[in-house]
């Protein structure tokens, strides 16, 4: 193939990796307008299910593990068309798939970006919900986290890969989570599942079954949506 | 694209001419392998189209008719992405020369989004400077330039044929061309013919009748 | 290539289990009917079990063929895998659908409920919405080759999904110590069940191989309307041997 040796090669996809992330980045951060729009999204959808299920505060508090992971995906999905849209407006997106190296440092390269920018809803949603939903601060609050890390890398990963096709397409608002929520069923039950229980102390030990479940899950999209990437982007 | 056979030698400059929806962009992107073709076969460079995407893609840049920028970033953001992707020298310096010698040398704070489209195709040729393709493929590269703009793309052509290069041009109207195409054909309906006595006078309604259907 | 095939006739094959099929289902009703007594607690209802089982095996089956046709268009570009996936899509979507009605139909008498949270009937739930979406974006996307490499990634990665998602509904139940759904596979009832497996397993595999001919000749007639445009230039032009390619 070609003449760089295989370290060579990873190193400039890696520098790849890089460059794509930090161009999604910083073209995010330039006009702050998606990301404040999400976050008041993600408020807005906060407070509904309060209204929807409260305000008994036994039976929001029972709620908000559930509550806090359909907020997730419902604010979050709102994000990863958006990353491509960049890439159309002004024709990018052809530029970029003429760029040497592989597909794959593209896809990771959103896919950085894309966490980045939904742990930063997070970061505001979660304490959010837990103020709104009376939830008592938990013990094991670390595991919470990490429940909330491996359920993000979950949707966010399949999220980038939809979303390459969905953006594309027509109908591209509905396409995107007709798509993509049926693939998260089992990050919504695990990680619901999960925070609900660490929320009252993991009395049965749940969350380790989810935990792994989730572990599971991210392994095998990760490879898949990898893979799946080079398929999907070209024209 | 329905029928297309033609060669560009190397340091020839070969300019395609036809309407708007006539394939000439299409046969540059299938060129560029931006585009597979559903049928057919071609090598660029001696790199096959089909097989040897990496060695094309190495070997050819192309200019769209669409900038392809970014317009959240500045004009030096946009550069150094693409220095970053192409894996060129991406330092401040090497940049600004790029800029100043397309004549953006003092917008290059400026975000894309807030340049006119001929400044936007100025940043997209800077984009260009930032390598030395063995083959370029220019997509209707006259449209929103000025004159300055049109010697600008025309310094470009001749540096490459310099090279030892090759210059495949598409456009509908050939006067800024400067006398530099060796060869011109014409396109129509997504066929290609031979039409040697097609020079740059800028497209009529019909394309002269005798080789395209 | 497929141009020759679209006017050829039926293969015997096919024209034998068509008329075969029908046959088969009848057989397969009246054996499970006339052949088990009504269940002493449910009566007659249980029946629908012998419809509704048959057609979840089946639905099911129907994905993994839409996985493998899916894999096989990734792999050769083979234009028949992803008809062959686009009609096994539509039948497994239609059979999905009346399996979920049918355990609605069914669990309606028996727990005074018309849905339940139960590991297969979910999971087929989610199934259906994992097809319904890989047919939306089929209809929503116009060119074939983006089309084919599009819902083969979709389908490839919703069939790795269903064993996922369906172990996650099971431990979500199991977890909150909800009672297993009864069992609906008495042994007195096994042979009526299989009988009606093979009948649909027949019936899937001539609605997909129709289906897939439709397609087929769609994609055919769409193709030779090019060639027939393409040869039309070719015989007028002179001067270059319009053999498609460009050396630089």
């Amino acid at each position: 193939m070609s003449e760089l040796s295989l370290a060579a090669s990873l190193r400039g996809d890696w520098g790849r990796v890089k460059a794509v992330a930090w161009k999604d980045l910083t073209a995010e951060r330039r006009s702050k307008s998606n990301f404040n729009a999400v976050v008041a999204m993600a408020c807005l959808i906060l407070l509904f299910f309060g209204f929807a299920l409260g305000p008994d505060a036994e039976g929001l508090r029972n709620a908000a593990a559930g509550v806090l992971w359909l907020t997730i995906l419902f604010s979050g999905v709102l994000a990863f068309n958006r990353s491509y849209q960049l890439e159309l407006e002004a024709g990018a997106l052809e530029q970029l798939l003429l760029y040497p190296g592989e597909r794959w440092a593209l896809y990771v390269g959103k896919l950085l970006a894309n966490l980045a920018f939904v742990f930063l809803v997070e970061l505001i949603t979660l304490p959010l919900t837990a103020v709104l939903y009376q939830v008592a601060f938990p013990e094991r609050w670390l595991t919470v986290l990490l429940v909330l890390v491996l359920g993000t890398v979950g949707f966010v990963a399949l999220g980038t890969l939809y979303a390459a096709m969905a953006s594309r397409s027509r109908s591209r608002e509905v396409l995107l989570p007709l798509l993509l929520f049926p693939m998260l069923v089992p990050v919504l039950i695990a990680a619901s599942g999960a925070t609900a229980s660490l929320l009252v102390g993991d009395p049965m030990g749940d969350s380790r079954a989810w935990i792994r479940l989730l572990v599971a899950f991210d392994a095998i999209f990760l490879v898949a949506a990898t893979w799946a990437f080079q398929f999907v982007i070209d024209a | 694209m329905r029928g297309v056979s033609a060669q560009v030698h190397a340091g020839e400059v070969l300019a395609i001419m036809g309407h708007n929806g006539s394939g000439k962009s299409t046969l540059l992107r299938v060129a560029a392998t931006a585009l597979r073709p559903t049928r057919g076969h071609g090598t660029v460079w001696g790199a096959d189209i089909l097989r040897d995407t990496q060695r094309v893609r190495s070997a050819v840049a192309l200019l769209s008719t669409e900038p392809g920028v970014y317009g959240d970033l500045t004009a030096l953001e946009n550069l150094h992405f693409a220095a970053r992707m192409l894996g060129a020298d991406a330092s401040p310096t090497t940049l600004q020369r790029a800029l100043d010698r397309v004549g953006l040398g003092r917008e290059g704070g400026e975000r894309a989004r807030n340049m006119s489209s001929g400044m936007q195709r100025r940043l997209s040729i800077a984009r260009l400077l930032l390598r030395e393709p063995k083959v370029l493929l220019l997509d209707e590269p006259y449209n929103s330039l000025d004159p300055e703009g049109a010697s600008l793309v025309n310094t470009l052509i001749r540096e490459t044929v310099a090279r030892g290069g090759g210059v495949l041009l598409v456009a509908h109207d050939l006067s800024r061309a400067d006398g530099l195409p060796d060869r011109t054909l014409a396109m129509h309906d997504g066929l290609l013919g031979d039409e040697p006595r097609l020079t740059h006078r800028p497209l009529a309604n019909e394309l002269p009748v005798g080789s395209v259907a | 290539m497929t141009t020759q095939l679209e006017s050829s006739p039926p293969p015997s094959w096919l024209v034998a289990l068509t008329w075969l099929t029908p046959v088969a289902v009848i057989a397969a009703q009246v054996f499970f009917v006339m052949a088990s007594a009504p269940d002493r607690d449910m009566g007659h209802l249980q029946k629908i079990m012998y419809v509704h089982v048959p057609a979840a095996w089946n639905a099911f089956l129907a994905f993994l063929f839409v996985f493998i046709q899916s894999v096989r268009y990734l792999w050769k570009r083979n234009e028949q895998a992803d008809l062959m996936a686009a009609a096994a899509a539509e039948v497994g979507a239609v059979l999905t659908g009346l399996t979920l009605v049918l355990g609605s139909i069914w669990g309606r008498p028996t727990w005074g409920v018309w849905w339940t949270w139960d590991a297969r009937l979910t999971s087929t739930a989610v199934l259906f919405l994992v097809y319904v979406g890989y047919l939306a974006l089929r209809g929503l996307t116009d060119d074939p080759e983006r089309r084919g490499r599009w819902s083969a990634a979709v389908g490839i990665l919703g069939a790795l999904n269903v064993p996922i998602v369906y172990m996650s509904v099971k431990w979500w139940r199991t977890l909150h110590q909800m009672q297993s759904t009864p069992s609906t596979v008495d042994p007195t009832y096994a042979w009526g069940l299989r009988a009606n497996a093979i009948a649909f397993l027949l019936v899937l595999i001539v609605f997909i191989a129709w289906r897939y001919r439709g397609l087929r000749a769609e994609f055919a007639l769409e193709r030779s309307q090019d060639e027939a445009a393409l040869t039309r230039g070719v015989a007028a032009n002179v001067n270059d041997g319009l053999r498609g390619g460009v050396r630089a």
